[in-house]
């Protein structure tokens, strides 16, 4: 049978894109958040450039409120993927003065995360980073290209981006300039899930259930830490709970959940009524909000 | 088979490994209804969440109207969601058990044509929207030239509105009638059909309508599922355009030299004899890599690495074929151009064209004519290219360009052009006969 079936199609395009990227950029870098996006991606490039190494590096960008098992995970996988890996800390750009500590009861780094960003992106010249962003995710992605440009500042223009026609993809930039470059524009979390399970690929214990102090805010559970601001009238208690997107722990909505393998987060995915950003406390600040950050310079 | 609403769908893993993907276009106006008609087929597919529904909900009574207005599903921008129209190719996303599906939606006014053409360029299949209060009009031929010239394999023709013509079926056959008697003319042997629809009240878009008992010939959801697309791609003659060079120089694999791509026409094995252009040096293929097990044969798209038997230089932009079976090859290239950029075509410009992995600088040759799009006249004598305007456009490159005419395969007869001081795209090409 000469036809492909949908995810290989998938991830035919998707390596495409990762090639691309190779060939047209000459520092390129792969950011890595240790979601289920981005863990996809790394299997993605390794597939792509097998049997050499992944050409580029895989950056982080820590704001330091990171579940552990995140970070544990994304030091075992750069050790298993043989892939170099460099981290950008939003605490030093806090401790630097270039980005300023959010306060109030809703405080969070996830917006501070860009001032690191763009400043990695320029210490290091990278001119094209690779994202895991999905345009089924959220409004603000349905438009967005496969590589998409940013002005020097790292600003998404949304009457700039270039047409992409057939396979043709122009990453032609001025110095200053650089591309987010998104592989896996196509898939949708449902895809991302099935890749996961088709290619056995391994996630942080977070996504499966496990017991953690939660809390309940405007319609979202979120994990309960030290540094986490409650209202009086909030109570912290133990839940049976799993991550089916991972911000950090400040915006990460966990869902109620007894799934504990890939079968059961599918099954609860398919039967679910909620979008998977419907659990990102970010996105909830306003009906623009990824819009916005996107015009800033985020991911 | 058509998913019933009101029955609760049991998801099955192993059916979703097992799904096709189609990727079609939509295209019509505000006016016409096609973001209801999109926001219709996500709703009765069950391919909606809550929180986007409660948000819709919330959106629709904030505007003022007492329905869920399924319009705002589909608007992105902040700004579009102010006026309330679309203005760009925004790109949608459902499944049922037998597809997935990739929705290139589209504005339909003449001033968006390049975008018509953007979210064209790799669809199966192109929905064509019309009023039944206002059958075919200009916008219509547009369209469906455009899907024409694109080489869409598939047209669906949805007459939407039925409802506020009582569902008559004079209407719908008149329509019919008007828009095959243009059709003739343009793509005398496409797959075009034709459905009375009513994306308002969902009348044959997922769920069949009792109002059109005279209509047999399914719903919108039933054709999208069931278009055969194993033909839709070149399966006939081998394009192995290189697109990057591996080497791992590692200890495991020190003489590894792989030409990695995806491969876009036929179908290669391991074995066969091929040639390399512009070299035009022969050799073997020795292996066809993957992560995992190497391949006996692959086929379009897939992407793959492809070892050699012989130690030849080639390079990105190189293209692999098969001995037996070789592209055109010529720097003088016959192409319709549409154009994508506000500043208008320069006749006397050097243009980078972009043409599968290869990078050529070209000048414009002769600019045959520019299409009245409305019309179809060819109008020789207007020389200025402005932008959404399609033209016959003559190029000469610099290094000659390894091509399929665009009828016979749409990624080696595509190209895009790139204007080098603004680095901007500014015009897609499809290479003529």
């Amino acid at each position: 049978m000469l036809q492909l079936l949908h995810l290989a199609e998938l991830e035919s395009e998707a390596i495409f894109i990762l090639r691309e990227v190779a060939a047209q950029f000459e520092q390129p870098v792969l950011l890595f958040s240790g979601g289920k996006d981005s863990i996809v991606l790394v299997h993605l490039a390794q597939k792509a450039f097998w049997p050499a190494r992944i050409p580029f590096p895989l950056l982080h960008i820590d704001t330091g409120h990171n579940f552990e098992e995140t970070i544990r995970f994304r030091d075992d996988l750069v050790k298993r993927f043989n892939a170099r890996l460099i981290v950008g800390s939003v605490q030093e750009s806090i401790n630097s003065g270039k980005a300023v500590e959010e306060q109030g009861i809703n405080a969070s780094r996830n917006v501070l995360q860009t001032v690191t960003l763009l400043d990695v992106l320029e210490k290091n010249k990278f001119d094209a980073a690779i994202g895991g962003g999905r345009r089924d995710e959220e409004k603000a992605r349905a438009k967005e290209r496969f590589f998409s440009h940013r002005d020097e500042f790292g600003q998404w223009d949304p009457k700039n981006q270039r047409p992409e026609l057939w396979n043709l993809f122009n990453g032609k930039k001025r110095m200053g300039e650089h591309f987010r470059v998104f592989p896996i524009s196509n898939w949708t979390e449902m895809d991302v899930w099935q890749y996961l399970f088709q290619e056995k690929i391994e996630l942080p214990s977070i996504y499966f259930t496990h017991e953690r102090k939660v809390f309940y805010r405007d319609g979202v559970w979120l994990a309960w830490a030290p540094f986490m601001k409650m209202k009086p009238d909030e109570k912290a208690e133990v839940r049976r709970v799993r991550c089916r997107t991972v911000g950090d722990i400040t915006c990460t909505g966990l869902t109620l959940s007894t799934a504990d393998s890939l079968e059961d987060i599918i099954s609860e995915i398919a039967a679910t009524r909620v979008t998977e950003r419907g659990g990102r406390y970010d996105d909830k600040r306003s009906d623009a909000a990824m819009e916005d950050r996107k015009k800033e310079g985020y991911f | 088979m058509v998913p019933d609403p009101h029955t609760e769908e049991t998801f099955s893993s192993k059916s979703y490994l097992e799904m096709e993907l189609l990727r079609f276009t939509t295209a019509g106006s505000v006016d016409d209804g096609k973001s209801t008609l999109i926001g219709r087929l996500l709703y009765d597919s069950k391919s909606l969440f809550q929180d986007q529904l409660e948000a819709v909900k919330r959106a629709s009574l904030k505007k003022g109207g007492e329905h869920i207005n399924l319009a705002l599903l589909t608007d992105g921008l902040r700004a579009e969601r102010e006026q309330g129209i679309t203005i760009d190719v925004a790109y949608r996303y459902f499944a049922t058990p037998r597809r997935k599906f990739i929705i290139a939606d589209t504005p339909g006014h003449i001033q968006y044509t390049r975008n018509m053409v953007t979210g064209a360029s790799t669809a199966n299949a192109a929905i064509i929207l019309i009023d039944a209060r206002n059958g075919v009009i200009e916008q219509t031929h547009r369209h469906a030239y455009i899907a024409s010239l694109l080489e869409i394999p598939h047209i669906i023709v949805c007459i939407n509105k039925m409802d506020l013509m009582d569902f008559h079926r004079d209407v719908f056959e008149k329509i019919r009638s008007d828009f095959q008697h243009f059709s003739d003319r343009i793509f005398p042997d496409k797959d075009v059909r034709f459905i009375p629809i009513s994306a308002l009240n969902g009348d044959n878009v997922v769920i069949p309508s009792e109002k059109t008992p005279w209509y047999d010939g399914g719903t919108l959801l039933q054709a999208l599922e069931n278009i055969p697309i194993l033909n839709d791609h070149n399966l006939v003659d081998g394009r192995f355009p290189v697109q990057y060079i591996i080497r791992p120089e590692s200890s495991e694999f020190h003489d590894f030299r792989g030409y990695a791509g995806r491969i876009s026409g036929g179908v290669f094995h391991k074995g066969d004899k091929v040639i390399v252009l512009p070299s035009h040096l022969s050799s073997e293929i020795t292996s066809i890599e993957t992560s995992a097990d190497p391949l006996e044969e692959a086929f379009t798209p897939m992407s793959v690495t492809l070892t050699l038997k012989d130690d030849i230089d080639i390079s990105r932009g190189d293209m692999i074929v098969k001995e037996d079976n070789v592209p055109a090859e010529s720097c003088d290239v016959r192409i319709m151009l549409c154009w994508l950029n506000k500043a208008p075509l320069n006749a006397n410009g050097r243009y980078l064209v972009r043409h599968t992995t290869r990078d050529v600088k070209c000048m414009i040759k002769n600019i045959q004519y520019v299409l009245n799009i409305n019309t179809l006249e060819k109008q020789t004598e207007i020389k200025s290219v402005a932008m959404n305007d399609i033209a016959c456009v003559e190029l000469l490159t610099t290094k000659p360009l390894f091509f399929d005419p665009y009828r016979k395969n749409r990624i080696t007869g595509s190209l895009i052009l790139i204007d080098e001081s603004t680095n901007e795209t500014v015009g897609a090409g499809m290479i003529q006969d």
